[in-house]
């Protein structure tokens, strides 16, 4: 109960709304890496996996980068980043978490875009090019309009764990939400704590909900309707 | 502006082989521009092989296909492609763009202007039978089998192509709206005079629709015939046998009373009352089962109102057995 009483006080105490750990700081930082991350995962994923499932080929490499990302933890990407960023001269912070979080969300951006492309119906797109339209063409105005609905599910769910996850850049000294939990821990403050997880869960449902309406007015109404007819 | 747009379709010893069989085996046929050509045979026959050659979906291991004399192998296949109307079984409609955005597809590729590819696409629509104002914005999801294929051929035909492929178009709808969708084809086919070639494994479509027909087994051109030569000259048992025991009373089906040999010299006021009276135009098989029907051995054929004589059915016997 006090916590929760808490935690409410700590929202409204106006010196949480100013300086370098302002409450709108952190959220500014973390949606800064969060987007930067989901724009490089995405710039890799969505032409590998669309390519891949326009040709139809090296099936195996969209299924096991599913498989490897979805076994790797991202506490051990992170690992993984610290050391190569120092070798990169890219410090502390921001950058090896950046660099952690793009293998995380390559994933599912990859193989719902392989999938979304390859489970686009065959005669559509022998008629496509029984009429006459370029192979680029065909995926640019056939393939990925018919694969929208699964690639903007797969950036959804992309997004939901970088935003989650970006949480841990604070173990590395980096900014974000994640620095009210990581602090709020190591202070023992826990209502500074129980509010960035609470901040941290409202962004992951926001980036979710928002995701979802612009999936729903992004496809097109006929592929809505094939959906309520069959 | 009928019968000037087709193109000739020729196969010059076409031969597709691939590793472990050869799928279509010297093919050697012209199609007459303007002429709808059916090429029929089981499953594995070749036909759709072959007629997948023609716009370069697969491509040859030899021989050559001409349109209008030239080579379809010295073209880009797009460019060739975006020349010859396609349509499938399944349609293939894209079911994320409108009926009207389905039918302007090759326009766009060609680069039409708006105001072209729009009074065309009207055009095609009442073409096919469609009401632009009712299924103009529809999704191919709301239309039936039978629109979605009328859908289908107005997109096909809609940058005026010289050739048209049907890849058993027909197949996947009930027999009622097959029957009147084959009518259509044929109107369509006369009024735009698009040489077409039709795959179908259904003889009664073949004899129905086609100018002629080529029977294909095993990759092999078996018979390339007009359907009623087909009928009374099967080249073998294999199109003998495919065209059905019942290939006389098919044949029936494609003549008429008017071209039958009537006995004139018959007083009308002399035939039985009961006798059935038949029109010219009406189809000897009609002819046979009105008069098995009306315990009369004799029908009176009056055309407009003249009396033109009498069909009889050893007449229609005779048509059976006749030659020509």
């Amino acid at each position: 109960m006090s916590l929760f009483v808490d935690t409410l006080r700590w929202f409204v105490d106006p010196a949480h709304y100013q300086g370098s750990d302002a409450i709108q700081t952190r959220i500014f930082e973390h949606v800064e890496l969060s987007a930067l991350a989901m724009l490089l995962a995405a710039a890799i994923a969505l032409p590998i996996g669309l390519y891949l499932g326009h040709t139809g080929r090296l099936a195996f490499v969209a299924v096991n980068v599913a498989n490897i990302g979805r076994a790797l933890p991202s506490l051990a990407l992170l690992a993984f980043a610290l050391p190569l960023a120092f070798a990169l001269g890219l410090g502390l912070g921001f950058w090896p978490t950046l660099i952690a979080l793009v293998p995380l969300a390559i994933p599912p951006m990859l193989t719902n875009a392989y999938v979304g492309a390859r489970a686009v119906d065959r005669d559509v797109i022998e008629s496509a090019r029984g009429m006459g339209m370029g192979e680029f063409e065909i995926l640019r105005r056939i393939e990925i309009p018919l694969a929208l609905p699964l690639v903007l599910a797969g950036m959804r769910t992309s997004a939901v764990n970088v935003v989650a996850t970006a949480t841990l850049g604070a173990l590395v000294a980096g900014g974000g939400l994640g620095r009210y939990i990581v602090d709020g821990l190591g202070l023992q403050e826990y209502d500074r704590l129980f509010a960035g997880a609470l901040l941290v869960a409202l962004l992951a449902i926001l980036v979710e909900v928002a995701f979802g309406t612009f999936e729903r007015r992004a496809t097109s109404p006929g592929l809505r309707t094939a959906a309520a007819t069959f | 502006m009928p019968a000037e747009r087709g193109a000739t379709v020729e196969f010059r010893d076409v031969t597709k082989r691939y590793v472990d069989q050869i799928a279509v085996d010297g093919l050697s046929l012209t199609v007459p521009a303007g002429k709808i050509c059916i090429l029929v045979g089981p499953s594995g026959s070749g036909k759709t092989t072959s007629l997948k050659m023609v716009n370069r979906l697969i491509e040859p291991t030899s021989g050559a296909i001409l349109i209008d004399g030239h080579d379809v192998l010295k073209e880009e296949p797009t460019q060739l492609r975006r020349r010859i109307g396609y349509v499938i079984q399944q349609v293939g409609l894209f079911p994320h763009q409108t009926i009207d955005e389905n039918v302007a597809t090759v326009p766009r590729l060609l680069g039409w202007t708006k105001q072209r590819i729009d009074a065309r696409v009207t055009e095609l629509f009442s073409l096919v039978g469609l009401d632009p104002g009712r299924y103009a914005r529809r999704y191919p999801a709301q239309l039936s089998g039978g629109e979605r294929q009328r859908a289908g051929v107005a997109r096909a035909l809609a940058a005026e192509p010289p050739v048209m492929l049907m890849d058993e178009p027909f197949g996947a709808v009930d027999p009622i709206v097959r029957e009147r969708l084959q009518s259509e084809l044929l109107r369509i086919q006369r009024d735009q005079g698009t040489t077409v070639l039709f795959v179908t494994h259904d003889i009664d479509e073949a004899i129905r629709l086609g100018d002629r027909v080529a029977v294909m087994r095993g990759g092999k051109l078996v018979q390339y015939a007009p359907p009623g030569e087909l009928l009374a000259h099967p080249a073998d048992d294999f199109v003998a046998q495919f065209v059905g025991s019942d290939r006389g009373l098919k044949r029936l089906g494609l003549l008429t009373v008017g071209g039958a040999d009537l006995d004139a010299t018959v007083d009308r006021a002399s035939v039985d009352r009961n006798a059935p009276v038949l029109a010219p135009s009406t189809t000897l098989r009609d002819a046979l089962v009105r008069l098995l029907a009306s315990e009369s051995q004799i029908g009176v054929v009056v055309g407009g109102d003249r009396y033109l004589g009498v069909l009889t059915l050893a007449t229609i016997g005779k048509m059976i057995r006749s030659d020509s």
